[in-house]
């Protein structure tokens, strides 16, 4: 048995919500460099070198890259040898993106009433995605998460006759009505199977893993490619300008179904990806 | 090259725009988003007294994050224009001369945007780091209780911009997709 303190998990949740918004990470970096090398046209080239430009200011200057600060999405993987101390996981989750979000000068985009609307002031709640999993440790993978890509996000309940076909329409289809609201070049998570609302955390989970790395199952990391090259003959481009970077990825979670459905979940995520992750 | 301009833009400066045209700004622009421009919106729509004025101005799409001591502002990039397209018809009916921000309008608001001869002008969006090194002063001017959207009088200095939609209904988000745009 660990034990994990409130205010240690509360002081990393704040940490990374600052080293996020700060800090553009490398694999993005790595991906818009390569997209700008590879645009013949100036304005998507421009577009893209403004953006890794962007990125060198906001962490000189330790301003976020984007004004949007993002809703605080976490996903905690406890080990069920863990003993949380002195409090509740998700009050320490929210006291953590309370202080972060203060300190940091970083934006409060929370409405406390779906309805009503107005602002909770301190970007609280976060939505918190608790897994129990072997051993002692917890990771902690948060994403700070845009609401103009967030908007363009999409389900659709395909049947088994429908068939990659039409999960590959949907997928492009739905990058390609985002087209630039959602700041493309974008990063495309998409979760097919599971059930209605595990695909959709399938499709978010999709976006923690590192531009680059490939699904493990072949005919998924094939799927990905195809869907990605399908995306980026559209022509949006850079800001929806024109070009062909469009997506610089497309990640998919596949997970077994009912034998009656075929859900798809696509979760699009603007290039000012924002996402850390820590072990307790 | 991008063309410099200096707001107010005039009529025939906003005529002589295209669509794909990259322009640096510099002067006074009203900011606002969702919950302002629904309020203005409302005050329109109830021949109420605005609180701020909108003839000739241009309105940028922004929720500034909070400025750090000593900055005029923290990260101020373009929000999505498409959320506030039911307000612009009567907003350009109020003398509005354009829209700073990103992302499709729909029909009805291109419509009034070609027949009050206005522009709408996109920055890149998630670049608010670098946009705020353009904006030097900024004066909240209405419905401060909605924090960052709450309406501002921002003073820019060669802000960046690419009309996106121009007063001859040219549309460079059209042109990426439909004909490969050139530039």
């Amino acid at each position: 048995m660990k034990t994990i303190s409130f205010n240690q998990i509360r002081e990393a949740i704040a940490s990374m919500c600052q080293k996020a918004n700060f800090e553009l990470s490398q694999d993005v970096r790595d991906a818009l460099a390569g997209g700008a090398r590879a645009e013949t046209k100036p304005l998507a080239k421009n577009t893209l070198l403004r953006i890794l430009q962007n990125a060198d200011v906001a962490a000189a200057k330790r301003v976020p890259m984007c004004q949007d600060t993002g809703l605080v999405v976490v996903f905690a993987d406890v080990g069920q040898d863990v003993h949380v101390q002195g409090g509740l996981l998700g009050d320490a989750v929210n006291e953590g993106v309370r202080k972060g979000y203060r300190e940091g000068f970083l934006r409060a985009s929370v409405s406390p009433d779906p309805i009503v609307r107005g602002n909770t002031g301190d970007n609280t709640p976060a939505v918190l995605h608790v897994r129990l999993v072997l051993g002692d440790g917890l990771r902690l993978s948060l994403l700070a998460k845009g609401g103009g890509c967030e908007n363009m996000s999409a389900f659709r309940m395909l049947t088994p006759a429908d068939g990659v076909d039409a999960v590959t329409d949907f997928v492009v289809e739905t990058a390609v009505l985002a087209g630039p609201n959602a700041c493309p070049p974008i990063i495309v998570g998409v979760g097919i199977g599971g059930s209605f609302e595990l695909s959709a955390v399938l499709a978010k989970r999709a976006l923690l893993r590192r531009i680059g790395d490939v699904s493990p199952l072949p005919h998924v990391a094939e799927l990905e490619q195809r869907i990605a090259q399908r995306i980026n003959a559209s022509g949006i481009g850079p800001q929806g300008y024109g070009g062909q970077t469009t997506a610089l990825s497309v990640q998919i979670e596949a997970a077994p179904c009912h034998i009656a459905s075929l859900p798809v979940s696509v979760n699009i995520e603007c290039h000012a990806h924002r996402h850390q992750e820590a072990l307790l | 090259m991008s063309r410099q301009l200096q707001l107010p833009l005039t009529d025939a400066q906003v005529t002589s725009l295209r669509a794909g045209d990259e322009l640096e700004l510099s002067g006074v622009v009203l900011t606002g988003r969702d919950q302002a421009c629904a309020r203005i919106f409302t005050l329109l729509q109830n021949r109420q007294p605005l609180p701020v004025e909108l003839k000739d101005r241009l309105i940028y799409f922004v929720g500034p994050s909070p400025a750090r001591p000593g900055e005029a502002i923290g990260s101020a990039g373009p929000t999505t224009s498409g959320r506030m397209n039911r307000f612009l018809p009567a907003m350009f009916d109020a003398g509005l001369r354009g829209v700073i921000g990103k992302g499709y309008l729909s029909q009805q608001a291109k419509d009034a945007l070609v027949q009050h001869r206005g522009i709408y002008l996109g920055a890149i969006g998630g670049t608010g780091a670098l946009l705020a090194q353009c904006i030097t002063e900024v004066r909240i001017v209405a419905f401060e209780e909605l924090l960052s959207e709450a309406v501002r009088l921002m003073q820019l200095e060669r802000f960046p911009v690419v009309v996106l939609h121009d007063c001859h209904g040219g549309d460079l988000y059209a042109d990426a997709t439909t004909k490969g745009s050139d530039r």
